[in-house]
């Protein structure tokens, strides 16, 4: 392994070393400063005669006579079952004082992308006790699904509740037929210690922590740092899962921090910028992300993906969550005037949207009048909304009777239905039979998106009936 | 892909630095746009600059460890497909490698680079009946023979374009494999089933003719308002979420095209699983066999190699270009062209080019407007008829249509369906918008919908476009006084505008009756309609208040005629219980 020391630039993440031998596009580096520290970073451009480094732990403390080493290998972690209940730093060295970690693998962090042809197409419903997900915007295996959050919004609240709850319904009854054990990893992209503190107190209070793998990166470590902290996450919930059969579920947060990371590698590389600053292949480098995600034909694990990302002025055509959206399949939305009305979890259902829903619910799945229960909440919801407007102009004497009823059904179904509380865990049944709770308050045909059996088997006569006597 | 068989191997040269999938090379004897392969595990290229002794090349697999000075090797050949018998019912990459080829290749679920595989197997035998005798005398493009590909599809075997043509001295039929000759001609030219074709050139056609059919699509917001033709473009933009993919799969399921080519060019892998996995299951409306056996799939998803995302397109138009010569109409269905933009874009600024708007290369317009010429309805060189229909969804990022990529494909397409997130918000599917929405093609496609539909057919649809262009007026004075505050005709007026859009423009794809609907049926359901509006707005004149017209008990079942499989009868009863329980009234 040879050695150099002929640094000849140093630009903030940066590092160019003049070289006489090849070295490979992506290989992993080390550089020892004088003062005996050892940062490593990766190889982003190759040339004949110079390298450019991008150093993860910082470039402070390089100067030009530090020696630099080419590992001649890609970025690897070692990756073992024994990672369970491990924390870990933003680079993947245990912060939490345990044994050190003896590795069964060692696997390329930067995972290959799965042949289309070898996936399995997701339809498993994962329960997560959350009405808003499970009845409106429902989840399943192998999905990614985004939190669409902004600056002072419990989105972590709302990911440690799925955290803790999600289940699958078979696994309830017992049915364990397949072995499959439920694993969480959390990958932590420059949140605060305060933050990092929340989650880590849920997760030892609940217990969650022995089938957990943490990797903090906070926003006072390196920003570099944050670039690799994700594929760590990545890596291991792949291993878990298709190599060890553990169905896993990604929590991500904060991707805006992870975005900053890269922007701030792009400017310091003189790259043309994209939209707003941000590097051109942003959408590639999500994508690489986001789509570790799902299930393979023929292994019985999955990886399920819950990114978070903090929408800059609440704005969601801001690049980082409308590439997002446009990469995982759905998103969730948390609202600030539902979150100032005490809703929680303050989800906004109209704008969020789960795209593998519609083949994960259903007879057999969930039950058979999800999907139609589902459409009519959205649309008498939406109505709702809409004449919210109008009422505040006109006044409620001024609409029919029906709009008024459109007006309480909204109003309920933010109260009742959505707002249920960071620790209540409804089940699927409980969900749907509070939807009929507040669809049957409204005229049996005004319940055009139902199926005429579905409506004689549950809609609530006495509802109606109670209705009228209030009248 | 098939430059794996061209022998002429050129001089090597040195890779001189790697930056991502932008490789540049030393002393490398090789012209633009050829293929080349990469370092020393051969990793698939093509020629992009040349510059002295320099040469760039985009890498169409992942770069990771390779290094300067590993070799690359030129093949002497552009970018070019296999064609022939065995490309429907395939899922292939950018690149034309059979992706169920590679996971056997490779032994792994994940795609692992410097594999090489023929975009059409090599060693399958082929029924081949030849349509020609000897003595025939035959020109480049003419139709030899023909192979039953699938049970929708019989493949006809064409001399290929940049062949002469000369005089058939010997064919027969028998089971032959893609490279055994089935023909020879007196000029020495053999003709085998398979040929190859450079993807960035368009193949010739002897004239392009002015569409007059339309591609149906079995939706009744396209059908019925902004039909697009057999040879025709059309453009869906729309932000994420508001159902782009949804339309291009219905489009691709239920559209009446004898062919599809379905490129997933940059987008989600569950997504393009999930064309893997129901199409083999689903019936094609038309000929009721399975709608794979019309269809060939090219997945490039969003996070396979970005040169190779930008190839895709090219490879799907090449393959629908072939089909269309022997006389088939061809629709291919492009998700996203948006991405495919922005792989040229990433491309271009690793090259350091002098960006365009928004970072996109000068060039975005000229390669757009290229790639949608090469659609159209055509006389092909041998006298057939063929057409390629190309739809392509665009995703403006923040669902704002000002921005590159929408504003140069709408200058080039005749049709724009434009999804709108407030309608995929409440539900309305297919959320596109029919006050923005255009269709070019209308008035020369009237007069087929005439002959084949409904006389009435054009000034039914009027009424309907009338009757939601006036809901779009009165809805703003709605939302500043209220509903009743209207007089009792507009009332009536938003009434009927309602069920148009719920029964007849919302669609449920994923009701297994109302995901297709027949044009007759797209007609009736309107006619319906405007059979309940006509009876309404006269008792309206004749005094009866509009409450109770809009009472009505048969009313809300105009809602449930499209989930109805025997329509017919269904609306023949319901506009009977309409009228005469309107005429009760007075």
């Amino acid at each position: 392994m040879k050695e150099y020391q002929t640094i000849t630039e140093i630009s903030g993440p940066l590092v160019f070393v003049e070289t006489d031998e090849p070295v490979g596009y992506d290989e992993i580096v080390e550089i020892e400063t004088g003062d005996g520290q050892t940062r490593r970073g990766q190889v982003l451009e190759s040339a004949s005669d110079y390298v450019a480094i991008q150093v993860f732990e910082g470039t402070e403390g390089i100067d030009r006579n530090a020696s630099v080493r080419f590992l001649g290998e890609t970025m690897k972690m070692p990756v073992t079952e024994d990672l369970l209940g491990r924390v870990m730093d933003g680079t993947g060295q245990p912060i939490d004082g345990g044994p050190e970690i003896v590795p069964d693998e060692r696997q390329d962090i930067v995972g290959a992308a799965i042949n289309p042809y070898s996936r399995e197409y997701p339809e498993e419903f994962i329960q997560t006790g959350v009405s808003a997900i499970d009845g409106m915007n429902t989840l399943v295996r192998g999905q990614k699904l985004p939190i669409f959050s902004a600056s002072g919004l419990p989105h972590n609240d709302l990911a440690l509740q799925i955290a803790r709850q999600a289940s699958v319904p078979e696994e309830e009854e017992g049915d364990d037929e397949d072995g499959s054990e439920f694993a969480v990893i959390f990958g932590a992209m420059g949140i605060t210690a305060e933050e990092a503190n929340e989650f880590m107190d849920d997760f030892e209070r609940t217990g969650a922590l022995e089938r957990s793998v943490v990797f903090m990166n906070l926003a006072d470590d390196p920003a570099v740092e944050r670039t690799i902290t994700p594929r760590l996450a990545l890596t291991t919930a792949e291993y878990l899962a298709f190599e060890k059969d553990y169905h896993v579920l990604v929590i991500l947060t904060d991707m805006t921090n992870y975005c900053e990371a890269l922007r701030e590698i792009g400017a310091a590389r003189e790259e043309v910028p994209g939209r707003r600053g941000y590097p051109g292949y942003m959408y590639t480098d999500l994508a690489q992300l986001y789509e570790r995600a799902g299930r393979i034909e023929g292994r019985e694990g999955s990886v399920t993906q819950i990114p978070i990302l903090t929408m800059p002025g609440d704005d969601d055509t801001h690049p980082i969550p409308d590439l997002t959206g446009y990469i995982t399949e759905g998103q969730i939305y948390i609202d600030r005037d539902l979150n100032s009305q005490g809703v929680q979890p303050p989800i906004n259902v109209l704008p969020s949207l789960s795209r593998l829903m519609d083949d994960g619910i259903g007879e057999g799945l969930t039950r058979a009048d999800h999907a139609d229960v589902k459409d009519q909440i959205f649309a008498a919801y939406a109505e709702g909304e809409d004449l919210r407007d109008l009422v505040n102009i006109v006044g409620r004497e001024a609409l029919s009777e029906l709009d008024n009823k459109y007006l309480d059904f909204a109003d309920r179904f933010e109260d009742e239905f959505v707002d249920q509380g960071f620790d209540e865990d409804r089940d699927i049944d409980e969900t749907l039979e509070l939807g009929w709770d507040l669809l049957s308050m409204l005229p049996k045909d005004a319940l055009n998106r139902i199926d005429e059996e579905l409506i004689e088997e549950h809609y609530r006569e006495e509802e109606q009936a109670e209705e009228v006597a209030a009248d | 892909m098939s430059q794996a068989t061209e022998s002429d191997v050129r001089e090597d040269g040195i890779i001189e630095s790697v930056s991502g999938p932008v490789v540049t090379a030393r002393d490398l004897d090789a012209r633009m746009n050829d293929v080349v392969y990469v370092g020393s595990e051969g990793l698939m290229g093509e020629v992009i600059e040349i510059e002295g002794n320099i040469t760039t090349i985009q890498v169409y697999e992942e770069t990771s460890g390779v290094s300067p000075g590993e070799p690359v090797e030129g093949t002497g050949a552009p970018l070019s497909v296999d064609l022939g018998p065995g490309m429907l019912d395939a899922i292939y990459d950018g690149v034309q490698r059979p992706l169920d080829v590679l996971e056997e290749k490779m032994g792994s679920p994940y795609l692992d680079r410097g594999v090489d595989a023929p975009g059409i197997d090599l060693e399958k035998t082929w029924e081949f009946e030849p349509t020609v005798e000897e003595g025939d005398t035959v020109e480049s493009g003419d139709i030899v023979g023909t192979v039953p590909e699938t049970p929708s599809i019989d493949h006809k075997v064409m001399v290929p374009p940049d062949y002469e043509g000369g005089e058939v001295t010997a064919t027969e039929s028998g089971n032959f494999t893609v490279e055994e000759t089935v023909v020879e001609l007196d000029n020495g030219e053999e003709i085998q089933m398979r040929q190859e074709w450079p993807v960035r050139s368009q193949r010739p056609a002897k004239d392009k003719e002015t569409p007059t059919e339309p591609l149906i699509s079995g939706q009744r917001v396209l059908d019925g308002l902004f039909p697009i033709a057999k040879g025709g473009t059309a453009a869906i933009p729309g932000p994420f979420g508001s159902g782009k993919t949804v339309t291009q799969h219905q489009l691709a399921k239920w559209a009446d095209a004898d062919i599809v080519v379905y490129v997933g060019c940059g987008e989600r892998g569950n997504e393009m699983t999930e064309v893997i996995e129901d199409f083999p299951e689903l019936e094609d409306p038309i000929t009721g066999n399975a709608l794979m056996d019309r269809t060939c799939l090219i997945a490039n998803t969003s996070n396979m190699p970005v040169a190779a995302r930008e190839s895709c397109v090219y490879t799907g138009i090449t393959i629908a270009e072939y089909f269309r010569d022997m006389g088939y109409d061809v629709a291919l269905m492009a998700d996203s062209t948006s991405r495919w933009a922005e792989a040229m874009r990433e491309i271009s600024s690793r090259l350091e080019e002098m960006p365009g708007e928004e970072g996109y290369p000068a060039y975005l317009s000229a390669r757009l407007s290229e790639f949608y010429e090469r659609a159209g309805y055509f006389q092909n060189i041998n006298d057939t008829e063929g057409s390629v229909s190309v739809i392509g969804a665009v995703s403006p990022p923040g669902g704002d249509f000002s921005e590159p990529v929408t504003q140069n494909t709408l200058r080039i397409v005749k049709t724009f369906w434009a999804l709108d997130a407030d309608l995929a918000e409440r539900r309305h599917f297919p959320s596109i918008n029919w006050n923005e929405s255009y269709s070019l093609y209308r008035d020369q496609l009237d007069p087929w919908f005439v002959e084949n539909v409904r006389e009435d057919w054009p000034e039914t649809r009027q009424w309907a476009i009338d009757t939601l262009d006036e809901e779009a007026e009165l809805q703003e004075i709605v939302q500043l006084v209220g509903k009743d505050a209207l007089p009792e005709d507009q009332q009536l007026t938003l009434e009927i505008a309602r069920y148009l859009r719920e029964a007849w423009l919302q669609q449920n794809a994923f009701h297994p009756t109302d995901t297709y609907c027949e044009p007759e049926k797209t007609y009736r359901i309107m006619d319906a309609i405007k059979t309940y509006n006509d009876a309404a707005f006269e008792a309206l004149e004749a005094g009866v208040p509009v409450e109770e017209i809009t009472d009505i008990d048969a009313a809300p079942r105009l809602n449930r005629i499209g989930v109805q499989e025997d329509y017919n009868e269904y609306i023949d009863d319901l506009e009977d219980d309409i009228t005469s329980e309107i005429r009760e009234m007075y």
